[in-house]
């Protein structure tokens, strides 16, 4: 247990600690909404946008978190609003404003010479570097997204699933993606410092997808993503003590590497039960994955038809082989 | 008279600008069970969800029961969208997916009372679903499919139901049960709009049949407009109207010739 307590008596352990479970746990939680609505690519825009909106902030003497949260807000705003019309998808969008914003970022730093912030840290991350009052505004952050995310669980997951049925249902889904947009610049924001604008896209995505690939649930996969999140994190920050690499860089290829294990872990899953479902009639070889009725029986039609038994009507309900 | 559920007035809808359907007046009674047919891009979809309230018209005025369709009180619709728009990769299960019905009208927080749970599961149980409320929507059959949607769109008590092609994408005996148990809704007062392709179940089941395209081409009981002029007029092309004892049948395209060996 050593190996676990030396590193804490280093008080910017403690702190890179404690910022990376938060911001773990945040881009775990978040994660999982970027992930089922497709915005993958969002997290590495935004933090993008957030970097232009860092350095404007800069120039005009106004705090990192604000200038860099409002322009990352904004930014957020403009390609929900750019995505609505039909010809630009929002793929587009994101790759047009966020680029742009990293534009305007970048050829600020080249025309004002007189730096003395390292935008180094901004864009690696400096987890090590945490003060305490980054970790009052990453904590109180925290708390707010996570009150946000549990008042606002139900229209979120509807919002999610089915826009256009969500606000048939009478969900005001307009609002709903704007508190989003609200919650997702405040994610990436916090999360910059710690892991940086070119890894963090890495840490939105990666622990959501892995706990998709463990779960059918999405309770299941918010509390999963939340906990390979931070824990993927913490290990990180263990390993890079250790190995005397970038914190930031050791957390998302743990975590990527967790992803690695959980693949594998689906594959010979689905191996495990092909082999169980395996069985043959006559000379008809199934090796087909279907939901069961009690004791496995079910007539079957004139054979195989790519690899999955075509299936006649039987008395009582029609089951319909559910091939996805 | 009727007390009217949905009415167009002079209703023009479209996309970007563009109409898909003009100056439409339309009535539809409480308690009535309606089926639109017509070719794709007829404006079918462009009309259900102008009743829904999904776009909002070019022109015109749309009420339900009377109100815009902005201050209708929440829970008046019901939704069933067509099968083929769902994301049947999301990560939920048949419960999950009815109890979504509700959330509109449920509390701060994410879970159901014990009386809004007791209440999704009353109607899973009588829709046959019940057994199946913790399987993933992907996991279960058409049939099971269209019925957890029809859940949802029923927990909240509607008084209107609107279904986007509910027969598309399942089987004849499942289309048959759908159509089946929407009319039974409709004898406890549901009033249910619906589109579909299916001529021949609309003919064995509703009771009125609106042919559109692009606009009301005729209304009124399938035995009285199901007739080769009117479909032809409504669809551009040949279609053959055949009576079989009580029913209707529609078939186009040529008929195939017989070989005889």
């Amino acid at each position: 247990m050593e190996f676990l307590f030396e590193p804490l008596q280093y008080e910017f352990f403690r702190h890179g600690l404690w910022a990376a479970l938060m911001v773990g746990a945040l881009c775990g939680v978040v994660g999982v909404y970027i992930v089922l609505r497709g915005m993958s690519y969002i997290g590495h825009g935004l933090s993008h946008a957030a970097f232009g909106g860092a350095v404007v902030g800069y120039v005009l003497n106004i705090n990192f978190y604000l200038g860099a949260g409002l322009w990352g807000f904004l930014a957020a705003i403009l390609i929900g609003q750019v995505s609505k019309r039909k010809k630009i998808k929002e793929d587009a969008a994101i790759g047009i404003i966020t680029t742009a914003s990293f534009a305007i970022g970048v050829a600020l730093i080249s025309r004002v010479r007189k730096f003395t912030l390292s935008f180094e840290a901004a864009l690696f991350g400096n987890i090590l570097g945490i003060t305490s009052s980054d970790l009052v505004v990453i904590s109180v952050v925290t708390c707010m997204i996570s009150v946000l995310l549990f008042l606002l669980y139900k229209q979120l997951l509807f919002t999610t699933f089915d826009k256009d049925a969500a606000r048939i249902f009478g969900i005001k889904t307009e609002l709903v993606e704007i508190l989003f947009s609200l919650i997702l610049a405040a994610a990436i924001i916090v999360s910059m410092n710690i892991i940086g604008v070119t890894m963090i896209a890495a840490a939105i995505v990666i622990p959501a997808v892995t706990a998709r690939m463990l779960t059918d649930r999405f309770s299941h996969m918010m509390i999963g993503s939340t906990l390979i999140g931070s824990g993927t994190a913490v290990t990180g920050m263990y390993l890079s003590y250790y190995f005397n690499a970038a914190s930031g860089a050791t957390i998302v290829l743990f975590a990527a590497s967790v992803f690695c294990l959980a693949m594998f872990y689906n594959y010979v899953r689905r191996l495990v039960l092909l082999h169980e479902h395996a069985h043959q009639h006559g000379v008809v070889q199934h090796l087909h994955e279907h939901p069961h009725a009690t004791g496995h029986e079910h007539p079957h039609g004139e054979g195989i038809k790519d690899g999955v038994s075509t299936a006649q009507v039987s008395e009582g309900t029609m089951e319909k082989p559910s091939v996805k | 008279m009727d007390a009217v559920m949905v009415e167009f007035s002079g209703v023009s809808s479209g996309y970007e600008g563009r109409p898909v359907f003009e100056r439409l007046n339309l009535e539809i009674p409480q308690g009535q069970f309606v089926g639109f047919v017509g070719p794709t891009g007829c404006g079918k979809t462009t009309l259900l969800k102008t009743i829904l309230g999904a776009i909002d018209p070019l022109s015109g005025i749309v009420r339900i029961m009377g109100h815009s369709i902005r201050k209708i009180p929440p829970g008046t619709i019901g939704y069933v969208p067509q099968l083929e728009t769902v994301d049947w990769n999301f990560p939920v299960t048949v419960e999950e997916v009815v109890i979504m019905g509700l959330y509109n009208r449920m509390g701060l927080v994410p879970w159901p009372s014990k009386k809004e749970k007791a209440r999704v599961h009353s109607l899973m149980n009588e829709l046959g679903i019940d057994d199946c409320a913790h399987h993933h929507i992907r996991n279960i059959s058409g049939g099971q499919q269209q019925r957890t949607f029809l859940a949802r769109a029923l927990v909240g008590d509607p008084k209107l139901l609107v279904l986007d092609e509910p027969t598309a994408g399942i089987d004849i005996k499942t289309q048959h049960d759908v159509l089946h148990l929407l009319g039974e809704l409709n004898k406890n007062g549901v009033t249910i709009v619906l589109t579909t392709h299916d001529l021949n179940a609309v003919a064995a089941h509703l009771p009125f049949v609106v042919c559109f395209n692009k606009g009301i081409v005729a209304a009124g009981p399938p035995h009285k407009i199901f007739n080769a002029e009117v479909l032809k007029k409504t669809y551009g092309a040949d279609v053959i109207v055949i009576e079989h004892g009580d029913h209707l049948l529609m078939s186009h395209g040529t008929p195939l010739s017989l070989r005889r060996d």
